[in-house]
């Protein structure tokens, strides 16, 4: 089944011959053309014409022996990633004819590996929710079902979750994520697929759409650790274009999967072990535990005191830079204008057709809380404190390799629920966000199923540029879960 | 205290600060690779970034940063080896990324001063309050359709100095003397060339009036002055109608005017009321700015003399009075000039040809001292055929005159012309003796005691030989054949 391969599997069938990188773009190009009416996991799928012809170029780089890290591997690329002379949406209106003259970096050092692009997934608008709700474009459908109602569409969480539905239904097999608070980590969990957010600066942000800059990173979804490694090895490296961006050496992420984890310390929040926390996933986060320390782990409680003020703080700053970074949408250079007899009017009513409700809100605390007479209590205050919560961080890594949580505090919820209340919805982040304040990276690897199916995942934060450690521990964890499950709607199904 | 505006109250004292804008030298703009050149066509010098397409970041440009630390340097200011660049955010159509990258909290350079002289030969000490590094905006063309405006990015992200000074500044004078200074300053360190006509400099001037020994009362910014004529005249202005207001009982409001310099007046562009709200914040897609001392040191050996240094070291090299080395200083290409001109010859000679006959030659020719169309060298050379008497003083001004004209080296002009100085004696005796006889009338009256027609044998003679008798070696002859 060409639409089930994990990234590592298909590189060696490829290598071998088996099959070629032809045969394996077309099989994924067929899923999305039956299952992407369901599911609207991408955005726009590149013509069958331009993917073949990728893999074709990818055929014959294995045939002359110089094929790269990801050659021939089809995958998708979250719509947030500008992608040369390829229709680039955020899923935005803002944005629904935006054509980039340029390649993302981190797409272009995707290329370069031999990658085969078959589409832009589809995502929150400007990559702003946790449901993947809000696109322009029309929400994502989880491809999981719950077992007590089947007919309910669940969300793939957000805002990957074009990626992750697409990932977890065999619609490609990778792909691109971002996470500024969670959003590559909450959806792979929710779909049962393994997310990393690097450390930020690990990969490049050029040519990623910004929603809020210092928080921001690439990262992939992929359906094993070892994938993940192997992807962001061909994702990450040093970008002088992007002045946030590290200079340090990229190591070979995928040969720290299957390593040994015997004797790492593995620090365990006690602040995150709320009673508001559903027992279900207490337990999946307990059955963690058990298995790393039948591993050779060592478990210790740490302390993250300011862990609590992690979600208000991240909802002053990310809307914050969200305010100022969306302010370019001003129907002047590109994307759509509505006219009017004023600038400011031309403004007023771009701005107004553009821009959906959830980006609007965002826009508009962000400005709030950088107003004259409110900086000092809200975003001045919000730096402290994230200061304060890097500062946890560094003083737990002091004691332990890595921490270990669940990464998010429920399984997927339906379309509907969740929505009335936007802080509701905000609180699915309450897990992910501290690694994005604190810039650590973090992966999400999914462990077993709940009560009624749905897919849960634990979440293992790593010290800065430490992801080798921090997939050692995922591969452990995975390698114990032996989580196989999928999901109903999956291209290998009834097919 | 000098100066003062007289009201129905009594006379009042004006306070002035400036900030002035000044576009820093480079190749590139100040976050990206697009060039900096003037003039190009529109929006041909646009990278993606300053357009500020989705997913651009910004890099800073490491020679601009170096500028501004000369800059700094050159005002005896602190260097601040932390700085940070902030958003200021506002929405307008000539700022493509909705706010203009600047440097709020944390300036690149901190307080420092400028020595500025006035009319009467006074100096002041004018305080820097801070310099730092922020882009510049596009510009709107307004003027193409009737009811449409255009939008040229081409200097959309060219970096600034935004130079603000205290409020020391006392009157008109002195804040055209600060800016002549500062543009003098900025000339020499090349940071900016200082021409407020292309809007590479522009000064905001901030204004407010006071009966002496009052704090300051409520000051208005007048915006965007492009001359240093037109920021005096906007003082004197502004002051005025703020005097106005305070003694007809008024209250001057806080707020941002224009300067019309058609009608002498200024008016409100906004009030405080609408005022903007920048938001500023430290920009993410940023890293602060550390620069090393070592850096900073090896910028600081390598800075240019001074404007100040080289007046008092003009004086001293060559000889020259204040006032003279301050016309030569004013502008480096000309103290180049002199300086070339001077070294090794006669320093106040030298002067006195690049102060006399030099400008008055380049105003006639509307020329400029770097189009000179007499070099350095060729005046050095002239100079010279006068020190060894090739020519005298009198054939120099007709050699420089042809020089003028062709641009060919004085010795060529002295043998095309025959202008070489007479010192055979034998040439000089042959022509006394032709004037004594032919003037045998005014001999007898000479010798009969009438001294001053000694001055008339010498123009004589001086014409016989055309002017080019060496005139000392005629002074003797003469005296010798007359009163011996």
């Amino acid at each position: 089944m060409l639409t089930g391969l994990t990234l590592t599997k298909a590189r060696e069938g490829l290598a071998a011959r088996k099959f070629s990188a032809r045969e394996l773009a077309k099989a994924q190009l067929d899923a999305i053309a039956r299952l992407n009416p369901v599911l609207n996991a991408y955005i726009t799928v590149l013509p069958e014409e331009t993917v073949l012809a990728a893999a074709d170029a990818a055929d014959a780089r294995y045939a002359a022996g110089t094929a790269g890290l990801m050659d021939g591997l089809p995958i998708g690329v979250k719509d947030l990633f500008c992608t040369k002379g390829v229709r680039t949406t955020a899923a935005s209106k803002m944005l629904e004819n935006f054509v980039p003259p340029y390649e993302s970096t981190v797409t272009a050092n995707l290329l370069k590996a031999g990658a085969v692009f078959l589409g832009k997934t589809n995502l929150d608008e400007f990559a702003m929710g946790s449901a993947n709700i809000t696109s322009a474009f029309g929400p994502v459908a989880s491809p999981w079902k719950r077992k007590d109602d089947p007919s309910a569409t669940l969300v793939p969480g957000g805002s990957s979750g074009g990626s992750s539905a697409a990932v977890a239904a065999g619609l490609g097999l990778a792909a691109t994520g971002t996470d500024t608070g969670g959003s590559i980590r909450q959806p792979a969990a929710y779909c049962g697929i393994v997310g990393l957010k690097p450390t930020y600066g690990r990969c490049s942000r050029w040519g990623t759409i910004a929603f809020a800059s210092s928080l921001d990173q690439a990262g992939p979804m992929t359906r094993c650790v070892a994938d993940a490694g192997l992807m962001l090895e061909a994702m990450a490296g040093f970008d002088e274009k992007d002045s946030t961006c590290s200079n340090r050496p990229v190591p070979a992420f995928s040969k720290a999967v299957g390593k040994s984890v015997k004797g790492l310390r593995v620090g365990i929040p006690t602040e995150y072990r709320s009673p508001n926390l559903p027992a279900e996933v207490v337990a999946m986060w307990e059955q963690g535990i058990a298995w790393l320390k039948e591993a050779g782990c060592e478990i210790v409680d740490v302390s993250l005191p300011h862990t609590k003020y992690g979600l208000t703080t991240y909802y002053i700053i990310a809307p914050a830079e969200c305010s100022s970074n969306l302010a370019r949408y001003d129907g002047i250079r590109f994307g759509i204008r509505k006219d009017a007899p004023t600038l400011d009017g031309v403004y007023e009513a771009t701005r107004a057709a553009g821009f959906g409700a959830e980006v609007r809100n965002r826009i508009l605390m962000g400005t709030y809380v950088l107003s004259a007479g409110y900086y000092d209590a809200y975003y001045l205050k919000a730096q402290k404190v994230r200061t304060l919560i890097k500062r946890d961080f560094e003083q737990a890594f002091e004691n332990v390799d890595v921490l270990l949580t669940p990464t998010a505090p429920s399984a997927a919820f339906a379309q509907g629920e969740n929505m009335d209340d936007p802080v509701q919805m905000y609180l699915n982040d309450i897990f992910t966000v501290p690694a994005s304040m604190a810039g650590v990276p973090a992966l999400s690897v999914p462990v077993g199923l709940n009560g009624n199916g749905l897919p849960l995942g634990l979440q293992v934060i790593g010290k800065h540029f430490d992801e080798e450690t921090v997939l050692s521990i995922g591969g452990a964890l995975e390698a114990a879960a032996g989580f196989t499950h999928l999901p109903s709607v999956h291209a290998g199904a009834g097919a | 205290m000098s100066y003062v505006i007289e009201g129905k109250t009594g006379p009042w004292e004006i306070v002035v600060g400036l900030e002035v804008h000044a576009q820093v030298i480079s190749q590139s703009k100040l976050f990206s690779g697009a060039s900096t050149k003037f003039g190009g066509d529109p929006n041909t010098q646009v990278s993606l970034v300053d357009a500020a397409f989705p997913g651009m970041l910004p890099v800073i440009n490491k020679e601009c940063v170096a500028q501004a630390i000369r800059t700094g340097l050159g005002l005896n200011a602190q260097i601040n080896l932390f700085s940070r660049f902030d958003r200021k955010n506002y929405f307008y159509a000539d700022l493509p990324q909705g706010y203009q990258i600047s440097q709020f909290e944390h300036p690149i350079i901190g307080k420092g001063s400028i020595e500025i002289e006035l009319q009467s030969g006074e100096t002041r000490q004018i305080g820097i309050t801070r310099l730092h590094l922020e882009q510049d905006a596009g510009k709107l063309l307004h003027d193409q359709d009737p009811t449409k405006s255009f939008v040229d990015l081409n200097r959309a992200g060219v970096a600034l100095m935004e130079i603000v000074s205290e409020p020391d500044i006392r009157e008109p004078e002195e804040a055209g003397a600060y800016l002549r200074k500062l543009r003098q300053i900025l000339r020499y360190l090349g940071t900016c060339d200082g021409n407020m006509e292309e809007g590479s400099m522009r000064a905001d001037v901030n204004v407010s009036v006071r009966k002496a020994g009052e704090p300051f009362r409520t000051r208005c910014e007048i915006k965007n002055v492009n001359s240093i004529r037109f920021v005096m005249q906007a003082i004197e202005v502004e002051a005025t109608r703020q005097i106005e207001i305070w003694e007809n009982g008024g209250e001057v409001d806080q707020e941002t005017r224009l300067f019309d310099p058609g009608r002498g007046e200024t008016r409100t562009m906004r009030s405080k009321e609408d005022a903007h709200d920048y938001r500023y914040f430290p920009d993410p897609d940023l890293l602060p700015l550390v620069v090393e001392q070592a850096w900073v040191d090896e910028l600081k050996s390598k800075l240019p003399e001074l404007p100040d240094a080289k007046r008092a070291r003009f004086q001293k090299d060559y000889g020259i009075p204040s006032y003279d080395a301050g016309v030569l200083v004013a502008e480096q290409a000309v103290a180049d000039f002199y300086e070339t001109v001077a070294k090794g010859r006669d320093g106040k000679l030298a002067a006195s040809w690049v102060i006399g006959d030099l400008f008055a030659a380049l105003n006639r020719t509307s020329n400029t001292i770097e189009t000179s169309p007499v070099s350095a060298a060729s005046l050095g050379k002239m100079l010279d055929l006068i020190a060894d008497g090739t020519i005298n003083g009198k054939i120099a001004k007709e050699v420089f005159e042809d020089m003028v004209e062709t641009g060919d080296s004085p010795d060529a002009i002295v043998e095309r012309k025959g202008l070489r100085q007479v010192t055979d004696t034998g040439v000089i005796d042959a022509a006394i003796a032709a004037i004594l006889e032919k003037h045998a009338d005014k001999v007898a009256e000479y010798r009969g005691g009438k001294d001053k027609l000694f001055g008339f044998f010498v123009g004589q003679v001086m014409k016989e030989t055309k002017g080019k008798a060496n005139p000392a070696l005629v002074n003797s002859a003469l005296k010798a054949q007359l009163d011996g």
